[in-house]
């Protein structure tokens, strides 16, 4: 049990942190991620948005059932029942049970998160490799130096930031002291913003995401966008981003 | 305490089998067909005329778009069943579908279809193509071809904005399926015959969108004034036409507000030549 456990965290910690948290019109996803195809981040329902950390086919296929049981409850009921306490439920028994009846734990970390109609209703929940739960308060960081950018995130974060904000933490609590910060076509962002109509989820990607980049970023932004599109760095599709 | 314990039996277990497809109705099909609406036993006596049935629906391009209306009438026989019904659904961001024949059958494939096309998106991280959606939902209707036979008909007219051709698309189904695209206009419904008369000499090849607007508002009016199961605009209780529009900017349902303009518009018109505006000779 104990080296299972071991062995996943080792995993999990190989690849690069995500960053999940509040502002003051729903919930923001940051991940250095140089992929366009391999998201970390993505949508599960109306409200809901999902992010992950690990072994990219362990966390797709995770993703791929939460869609299923998602768009599944809320046909047999209404769109409304679907919310992410159930989602994170069933992450838990399905991620618990692996853990204790598999060789070989799966090698993950996700985030569940849900748009309120006020920030009140929001709700953050991140989930490890042996199905535990922890209900997140306004932020949530996994993978890589989880507990170094997650004490970064603590020191910065508010309650009632604007986007651009919001982004500039998670941006200082993924860099570490001293280091270079990713460009923007290095960065997977996403929001559920819950003044939007039907489907909150949106992905933030191209000059609008380098609009809303903190000043000191702008110059290498600007550069980035009259270069012709980078491929995929060659490790991304490893498995262990 | 977890709600997924209350799905379908034999749904759990295969919430995390990749089976290749990323189809929400044929994942629906194999592990809970009952969820799929009208797949029960044969009925013993056709239904027909019992249930309420909704009447017409109209769709036209325009520059850069494609606009879709419907009445709000419901009948079952010869009565009303329902004068605020809404037939025309938003199925994505850009793409919508309007329902003619057996009402609920026809509200639950529209669920059925906005669900579809959705979780293709989510699952592929892409749109479906125009064509890909219009044959996704020939095979929704086929499947529905055996309540058909019983009288539980539904046939959908199907509008996108198609980004590639930036402007606007119509198909249209017949109880087995299809999709038969129309360049210009389409109607179904017990209307339509009425409908299709007015938008032939009404129709402007490239008008705007708010040209086009009242354009099918008046196709509308055409209809229910010959066919009695096609709603007018209903100006006393203000129950107007439900009007779409997709473009570029994606879909959007005008307001009553908008909606009662035009209507309001076209019946001042209609109060000095009831029979509408007349088209060229020449």
């Amino acid at each position: 049990m104990r080296d299972k456990a071991d062995y996943a965290r080792k995993g999990i910690a190989r690849g690069r942190s995500v960053v999940v948290l509040q502002y003051v019109d729903g919930i923001l996803f940051v991940a250095p991620n140089p992929s366009r195809a391999l998201h970390k981040v993505s949508e599960i329902y109306d409200r809901i948005g999902f992010a992950a950390v690990g072994r990219y086919n362990e966390f797709e296929e995770l993703r791929l059932g939460g869609i299923r049981y998602a768009d599944i409850n809320g046909y047999t009921y209404d769109r409304t029942d679907v919310t992410g306490r159930g989602l994170a439920n069933l992450y838990a028994s399905n991620l618990g049970r692996i853990f204790t009846e598999s060789i070989k734990s799966l090698e993950v970390e996700v985030v569940v998160a849900e748009v309120g109609d006020t920030a009140d209703g929001d709700a953050i929940y991140r989930l490890t490799f042996d199905g535990s739960v922890f209900d997140e308060h306004g932020f949530a960081a996994m993978g890589g130096q989880a507990e170094a950018v997650a004490t970064r995130l603590k020191e910065r974060y508010r309650e009632g930031m604007t986007l651009a904000e919001a982004l500039e933490v998670a941006l200082a609590a993924l860099t570490e002291p001293g280091g270079e910060r990713p460009p923007a076509n290095q960065l997977e962002v996403a929001v559920l913003d819950r003044n939007r109509e039907h489907r909150k989820f949106q992905r933030l990607a191209g000059p609008r995401l380098e609009r809303l980049l903190p000043a000191a970023q702008a110059p290498a932004a600007s550069e980035d966008e009259d270069s012709p599109p980078t491929a995929p760095a060659p490790g991304a599709g490893d498995g262990t981003e | 305490m977890a709600q997924h314990r209350d799905l379908p039996a034999g749904l759990m277990s295969q919430l995390f089998v990749n089976n290749g497809n990323s189809s929400f109705s044929e994942f629906v099909g194999r592990h809970a067909p009952d969820l799929l609406p009208a797949r029960g036993e044969a009925l013993a006596t056709p239904v027909g005329d019992q249930v309420p049935h909704a009447t017409t629906i109209v769709a036209a391009t325009c520059a850069g778009g494609v606009v879709m209306a419907g009445d709000r009438r419901a009948t079952s026989g010869n009565v009303i069943s329902q004068r605020d019904i809404e037939k025309v659904f938003r199925t994505d961001d850009y793409s919508c579908m309007g329902i003619a024949g057996t009402a609920s059958t026809g509200i639950e494939m529209a669920r059925l279809y906005r669900v579809e096309l959705e979780h293709y998106e989510k699952m592929e991280g892409r749109t479906l193509s125009v064509a890909g959606k219009a044959n996704r939902l020939a095979t929704m209707i086929r499947g529905n071809l055996a309540m058909a036979m019983q009288g539980l008909v539904v046939v959908p007219l199907f509008a996108a904005y198609d980004p590639e051709r930036d402007s606007g698309r119509i198909f249209s189904y017949d109880v087995a399926g299809g999709p038969y695209e129309r360049d210009k206009f389409d109607a179904i419904g017990s209307g339509s015959i009425f409908a299709r008369g007015s938008l032939k000499k009404l129709y402007r090849e490239n008008a705007s969108a708010d040209d086009i607007v009242t354009t099918v508002i008046q196709a509308l009016y055409d209809a229910a004034d010959d066919d009695s199961a096609t709603g007018g605009p209903d100006v006393t209780r203000k129950i107007w036409p439900i009007v779409s529009v997709i473009d570029a900017e994606g879909f959007r349902r005008l307001s009553d507000e908008q909606v009662a303009g035009v209507v309001q518009r076209m019946l001042e018109d209609r109060m000095i030549s009831p029979d509408g505006p007349i088209a060229p000779l020449r």
